[in-house]
């Protein structure tokens, strides 16, 4: 090793990475049950990617009319294309509504009813009496429940006098026995290496948007979490569904909710046609978001996109009236403004499928613990590891996730980890001997990194990776796209090996950060383009152009990738669980999927 | 006549002249950007950067990143969402506290300056150190005190008016962007909590689901945590997201005057 590094060693029962809304509601659950916990954070919690969440959280309140969380859950099955586990969705659907009440309690400064209550509006593919009617089941915040909730979830937080570690990079997990014993983390401010021995490792580290060019997501949504667990030899889930959202700002790509359509506003074509209307009779512009998304692809290429280039759709909302959107949607009325030059009582706004949310990810049973395929068990649990939120692949979001389920999942999953910690875990407890050889190999990863004389920039080679995603594993997929897509990513990822990193400083060195980054973002990308290729049928947000059915006998299982250290891709499944958690309800059987 | 200027090790100097690369359109703008490398031991700069135009979005923060990407890579900056809403990227251009990330380029005549949030200390170039900012806000202890206990399988309820109060408040993403325009808390930032904490402190004090008014207002009567406060109004000029903490404070003085 070049550096001479120092560690300094910490130990704490929990060891929770990442403080968006899962990270958090993780964190004050366990100092709330006497579980001494460190929440490391390479960000602020407050500035984590929950933050621009905006349209609402789902949960069966009833506010706005009859509502029950077993339409919920079939609207959550349907809306996955039954890739979700049933089990653990009904878990989320029912605790859904305590969980709101609880954010209340808390101070969330939801939107209100005339009665008081919390104000719900309509969203993509929530639906009253098992698809029948429109639900109002997503609880708002004018338009930025996500900013609302995160705050309020870190002023819980302080409340509950949490520890944090802020601006502090996860390296690495610390594997031993196939055991996880915590992490290596970076203090950015004081440049300086930070072993945090852990009985229980959580990882919020969120979704990895970053890994195409055009996405809704933070700069900082680069999968970390999911790096970590691919180098420590665990598998990744059903990394081949990545939804896209109907509506990005066209060019900036910043997110424009699907609020807007709940609220009443539509999307037009170049003939000023309200062509949903086409594809989801029914559901119209509410239809589940890769419905959508595919709609406007279709649109656009047959030519009638809008604008000079015919390449990009119309979004209406100025018939709602200044009223209705200063109230209902300020905050989408100032990103109009300011990144499309549009005032949403005149004009559309031009809208673009973004990528936006990662529905695959690590996946976890319903108490958020890790699981893997081992000696024939595919619900082998990891010891010492769990994943929350979207890192996480539980999975209730099976092949599309629906609007506001994903707020849902990140507080109800958030506090399922904290409850089933202090269910198994003794406070205090001795932490296992690990030997250093373990915290070697991770600082020569980060060593050789650090000092990285290639020849290529950690930004070229980035974007190369971004422009390869976003052409090869768009909203439509083929078999030609995504061979020659998979040869890409490989030919890409070989290249990590000759990248440059100029500054070697440890206090504050973003380029490094970058690079550590963007190998996390590789491993991604490779098992998402690798995943896509593989799967040989359309399943939700999984569009085969060549395989155009859904094909259940072959394909209604979790596709499961394990990365070598050359960078081959291994596949086996985990089959959907195809049952309820209890008998307050039935098990909904595949049927075609029609909004 | 007593000279003031700033200490020795702290004056900055003029740094390193970037061209433009290679290939780039003759549609260019020169950005001056504050440089502090804390490992080096040499005093803060001005770095100067041209940058293509026609390959670089309308943001501030689309050019710093054009500059990271395609010119130097060292140049540090904090940044997430780069839609106004995370609060990383405040600093100051163009001589006010603003997100760069909304800030459009095209608003700002000639050379465009830019350098960290103003009196803080600094991490590295535009990185200053939010600590101190951050324990104000806690200081305030924002969260929900009620005297109830929550109800049972239910929200607490709050009409459509009581629910306004809390507009203009609860959007604040904790930028710092007005807290480091003010003058006052320049001067006392360690004892004046602020115009950012005072907004979050009247955001809880206005909730008609929170019963600790008074204690939270008892907290705030302090010579210094708020009487700091002097009505420059910089802090509303600054807030990139609407906002009036200025006012805030007004009506908080007013509450603690008439209480």
């Amino acid at each position: 090793m070049k550096g001479d590094y120092e560690i300094v060693d910490h130990h704490y029962d929990v060891v929770v990475v990442g403080a968006g809304g899962a990270g958090l509601r993780a964190t004050f659950g366990l100092a709330e049950k006497g579980l001494k916990t460190a929440c490391i954070t390479k960000v602020f919690p407050t500035r984590s990617h929950t933050v621009a969440a905006q349209g609402g959280v789902s949960a069966s309140l009833g506010n706005m009319g009859k509502d029950d969380w077993r339409w919920h859950m079939y609207d959550t099955v349907k809306g996955a294309d039954w890739l979700g586990d049933q089990d653990a969705i009904e878990y989320m659907v029912k605790e859904a509504v305590p969980a709101i009440y609880e954010l209340e309690h808390y101070g969330m400064p939801f939107s209100r009813t005339e009665e008081g209550k919390i104000y719900q509006r309509p969203f993509g593919g929530m639906t009253t009496n098992f698809g029948e009617g429109t639900a109002q089941r997503t609880c708002a915040a004018a338009d930025r429940t996500g900013h609302a909730m995160l705050h309020t979830l870190y002023q819980q937080s302080l409340k509950h006098d949490a520890e944090f570690f802020i601006e502090y990079f996860t390296i690495d997990l610390i594997m031993e026995d196939g055991e996880c014993r915590g992490v290596v983390a970076w203090d950015l401010a004081e440049g300086t290496l930070h072993r945090f021995y852990g009985n229980m490792t959580i990882l919020a580290t969120g979704g990895y948007g970053r890994s195409y060019f055009s996405c809704t997501s933070a700069h900082t949504c680069t999968g970390d979490g999911n790096g970590m667990v691919l180098r420590a030899g665990l598998p990744l889930q059903d990394m081949e569904f990545v939804q896209f959202h109907p509506t990005g700002i066209y060019g900036a790509g910043c997110l424009i909710t699907e609020g807007v359509r709940g609220e009443g506003g539509y999307l037009t074509n170049s003939d000023n046609e309200r062509f949903m209307e086409r594809y989801a009779p029914n559901a119209k512009d509410l239809a589940s978001r890769d419905v959508v998304s595919r709609a406007m692809t279709i649109e656009i290429n047959e030519g009638r996109g809008v604008g000079p280039e015919k390449d990009h759709i119309h979004l209406h909302l100025e018939h709602l009236g200044p009223e209705v959107i200063e109230k209902r949607l300020p905050g989408i009325a100032e990103s109009a403004s300011i990144f499309a030059g549009v005032d949403v009582t005149k004009d559309p706004i031009p809208v673009l499928p973004t990528v936006h949310y990662n529905m695959g990810g690590i996946p976890t049973n319903y108490n958020a613990e890790v699981l893997t395929l081992k000696d024939g068990n595919p619900d082998t649990v990891v010891e010492g590891l769990m994943a929350i939120g979207e890192a996480a692949c539980v999975s209730v979001h099976g092949a599309n996730r629906l609007g506001s389920n994903s707020l849902l999942d990140l507080v109800v999953f958030g506090r399922s980890a904290a409850n089933r910690c202090a269910e198994i875990m003794t406070p205090g407890a001795e932490h296992k001997k690990t030997s250093d050889s373990v915290t070697d190999e991770i600082l020569t990863r980060f060593d050789n990194i650090r000092y990285a004389e290639g020849d290529v920039s950690t930004a070229e080679l980035r974007q190369e990776m971004q422009r390869l995603m976003q052409n090869h594993a768009a909203v439509f997929r083929t078999e030609e796209t995504l061979a020659s897509g998979s040869k890409l990513i490989d030919e890409c990822a070989s290249k990590f090996s000759n990248v440059k990193v100029s500054d070697r400083s440890l206090v504050w060195n973003s380029d490094l950060v970058e690079t550590l980054e963007l190998q996390n973002l590789l491993g991604n990308a490779i098992t998402t383009m690798k995943s896509a290729h593989n799967r040989k049928e359309s399943r939700g947000a999984h569009a085969r152009e060549d395989f155009p059915d859904r094909l259940d006998d072959e394909w209604m299982k979790h596709t499961l990738t394990w990365l070598d250290e050359s960078n081959t891709l291994t596949f086996d499944y985990r089959p959907v669980h195809n049952y309820t958690l209890t008998d307050e309800v039935e098990y909904v059987p595949p049927k075609a999927r029609v909004y | 006549m007593a000279e003031f200027r700033l200490p020795l090790n702290s004056r900055i100097k003029s740094g390193k002249s970037w061209p433009l690369p290679e290939g780039s359109s003759s549609n260019s703008r020169e950005f001056k950007i504050y440089r502090w490398d804390p490992d080096s031991g040499d005093n803060p700069r001005w770095d100067t950067y041209q940058v293509d135009m026609d390959s670089c979005g309308a943001m501030v923060l689309d050019a710093l990143l054009w500059i990271k990407d395609k010119v130097d890579a060292t140049l540090t900056l904090r940044r997430s969402c780069r839609e106004g809403i995370c609060g990383s990227c405040a600093m100051n251009i163009d001589g006010g506290n603003t997100l760069a990330c909304t800030q459009p380029i095209a608003e700002i005549k000639g050379t465009v300056k830019i350098s960290p949030l103003p009196h803080m200390e600094v991490v590295k170039d535009l990185v200053p150190d939010l600590t101190t900012f951050y324990d104000q806000y806690a200081s305030i202890e924002p969260w929900l005190k009620s005297n109830e206990p929550n109800p049972e399988n239910a929200e607490r309820l709050q009409t459509i008016a009581d629910r306004e109060e809390l507009d203009d408040h609860y959007e604040c993403i904790l930028c710092a962007c007005c807290s480091t325009s003010c003058p006052s808390y320049w001067w006392n930032g360690d004892v004046y909590l602020g115009p950012a904490a005072l907004l979050q402190a009247h955001r809880w004090i206005v909730d008609s689901r929170d019963d600790a008014t008074k204690e939270r207002l008892s907290e705030l009567e302090d010579s210094f945590k708020l009487y700091r406060c002097h009505t420059i109004m910089n802090c509303t000029r600054a807030c990139p997201k609407g906002l009036n903490p200025a006012e805030a404070i007004a009506d908080i003085k007013r509450r603690i005057a008439t209480a």
